[in-house]
């Protein structure tokens, strides 16, 4: 089952990458070459096995609701691309 | 006496004993630096002023009383590791001007135990490569042969122990990444267990996988720093609640008895017969030390590289939906609205390598494809984990070739992404499965290159792991070579 274009090309737009032509012809070939190299997976049966999303134990950490980060905002501002006094400017979303 | 030639722990006395200063160790590796730089380019950016101010501050903590291993060496940081203040690029220009606004907790560890960072190590942009080739920023190469990779994706850390240009540094691993450069360029390694290191101010690849480790010249050195970074964080609720053991102080020791596993699946055709040969004289140079020795089976080793890379990149394409433009790094010229400079920020900050594994992970996670390849290869990283736990019923650590070849020529595998995959053959099933992995230097191939021996071990072994590093490193004497000038 080979990949096309047209795939790639709604995976990029999920992926909010702008792609050039040159770019999706070489990524089209690309992964569908990957892909199929791991086609092997396929054959493994797996029917009866749990999936593993972490290797370690993990149950939820909980804390008091208290603030503990001394206020750092003007360090979180600093490396805002367009910035307007406390705000971050962004391109109209609305419109 | 050149003081960047000195070890890890041999520099620590001499700081204890006062024989040294800071300040005089710091200098002769900022000379270093700058003689070395030009060929090798360990680092995208060298944090003179810092390291300096830090060495001073490490000199006057000492004159109080103050002690520690780490307490005045220089080391260095992989890009991919937030240092407060200071420029930190993961390697993409997507970050390019990105400040650090904080510390990372591994950062933060190594400054309040006095060492003295110098600088920020290059890397494969967000940490996915296997040769430092895919920086967005340099080339670096290996201080063994100039015209060969270092190794990746911690391709700068492990050259700036090879060329004497750090005594200590960090690196991640999430496929490989610490120990396959280690391996390139003669040095030691450790990727921690899953969870033993915070990954709290580590700019994410993937988040199942990433681990930050050590690299030194030496096990005792690695043993140090690991032991200065690890244990609980509450910044990451991945890190686990353990207490941390003395490593270096755990090193020395007799492993008569320990029962040592090598896999079969790990010695494949298309390995360079020099490497085959290095380790399977470890392996009987282990054996002479007293350890047993069992052929033992990873039946599912082939599945791994599939398994990682769907997994892999899937999380990735998650971590890096965050470089956006809006409120750091990169953002490409307004125009055609919000969606429009999404997509061209990314385009314009992203290389290629970067693209392509987001690409490939949005795909197994798409609708349609997310059981056939997402859940398909989580269920695979089970049945990995379940081979090595088979086999840690009756061995205590396993030892493999840490990568199939030495380091290659750069510019030898850009152009076929699938083979620079399958380089991570040997150490990619660690990551899946969380364990403790090392890699050390066991010998040379034709070519003068370096050759690495990979040790594994149980969750939270990593004291057994060194041990038996240690007792081969005592055994031999690779880590005694430098690179010519």
């Amino acid at each position: 089952m080979a990949l096309t274009r047209e795939e790639v090309r709604h995976i990029a737009l999920l992926a909010r990458l702008q792609l050039s032509d040159a770019e999706e012809v070489a990524i089209t070939e690309q992964l569908d070459h990957i892909l199929q190299h791991f086609e092997t997976l396929a054959a493994l049966d797996t029917s009866a096995v749990e999936p593993t999303a972490l290797v370690v134990d993990v149950t939820t950490a909980y804390r008091d609701d208290v603030v503990v980060n001394p206020p750092a905002a003007e360090a979180l501002r600093q490396n805002a691309p367009a910035r307007d006094g406390d705000f971050f400017k962004v391109p109209k979303i609305i419109e | 006496m050149d003081l960047h030639r000195l070890t890890f722990e041999r520099a620590a006395a001499l700081l204890a004993q006062k024989a040294i200063s800071s300040v005089e160790l710091t200098r002769a590796v900022l000379e270093r630096i700058r003689a070395t730089e030009p060929e090798i380019q360990s680092f995208i950016t060298v944090t003179e002023e810092v390291a300096l101010t830090q060495a001073h501050a490490a000199d006057a903590r000492r004159a109080r009383g103050d002690s520690g291993p780490l307490l005045g060496i220089p080391v260095g940081i992989k890009d991919i590791i937030l240092t407060k203040g200071i420029r930190t690029t993961a390697g993409s220009k997507i970050l390019g001007n990105f400040i650090a606004p904080y510390d990372a907790t591994v950062t933060r560890r190594l400054l309040d135990a006095g060492a003295v960072c110098v600088g920020k190590l290059n890397c494969d942009e967000f940490a996915m490569g296997s040769s430092t080739e895919n920086s967005a920023y340099q080339v670096t190469r290996n201080p063994w042969d100039r015209t060969r990779v270092p190794g990746g994706s911690s391709g700068g850390s492990a050259s700036a122990i090879a060329a004497q240009q750090a005594l200590g540094t960090l690196g991640t691993d999430t496929g490989g990444s610490i120990r396959q450069p280690a391996a390139c360029c003669g040095v030691v390694g450790i990727k921690p267990t899953y969870g033993r290191v915070s990954r709290y101010g580590v700019v994410a690849y993937a988040s199942s996988l990433d681990q930050v480790g050590p690299m030194a010249k030496t096990v005792t050195g690695c043993a140090h720093v690991l032991g200065t970074i690890a244990g609980h964080d509450a910044h990451d609720s991945t890190s686990a609640n353990r207490p941390v053991p003395d490593y270096a102080a755990g090193l020395n020791g007799s492993i008569k008895g320990l029962r040592v596993g090598i896999p079969r699946e790990y010695f494949v055709e298309g390995m360079a017969p020099d490497v085959e040969q290095a380790v399977r004289a470890a392996v009987r140079q282990l054996q002479q030390l007293g350890a047993v020795i069992s052929d033992v089976s990873l039946p599912h080793t082939q599945y791994a590289i599939p398994a990682y890379y769907l997994i892999a990149t899937a999380e990735a394409s998650s971590n890096l939906a965050r470089y956006d433009g809006i409120k750091y790094g990169l953002r490409a010229a307004e125009g055609e609205g919000l969606l429009g400079m999404y997509q061209r920020t990314r385009a314009a900050g992203f290389g290629a390598e970067v693209k392509r594994r987001i690409m490939l992970g949005t795909y197994a996670l798409s609708a349609g494809y997310y059981d056939a390849y997402y859940l398909k290869a989580q269920k695979v990283r089970t049945l990995i984990r379940r081979d090595f736990e088979q086999v840690f019923q009756s061995q205590d650590v396993i030892v493999t070739p840490t990568a199939p070849t030495t380091a290659f020529r750069i510019g030898e595998k850009t152009s076929d992404p699938l083979q620079m995959y399958l380089s991570d053959i040997f150490t990619i099933s660690i990551n899946l499965a969380g364990l403790p992995g090392l890699s050390m230097p066991c010998g040379f191939d034709a070519q003068g290159m370096p050759i690495g021996l990979q040790i594994v071990g149980r969750p939270f072994e990593e004291e057994r792991v060194l041990q038996a590093a240690y007792a081969y490193e005592q055994a031999s004497a690779w880590h005694d070579r430098w690179p010519t000038e």
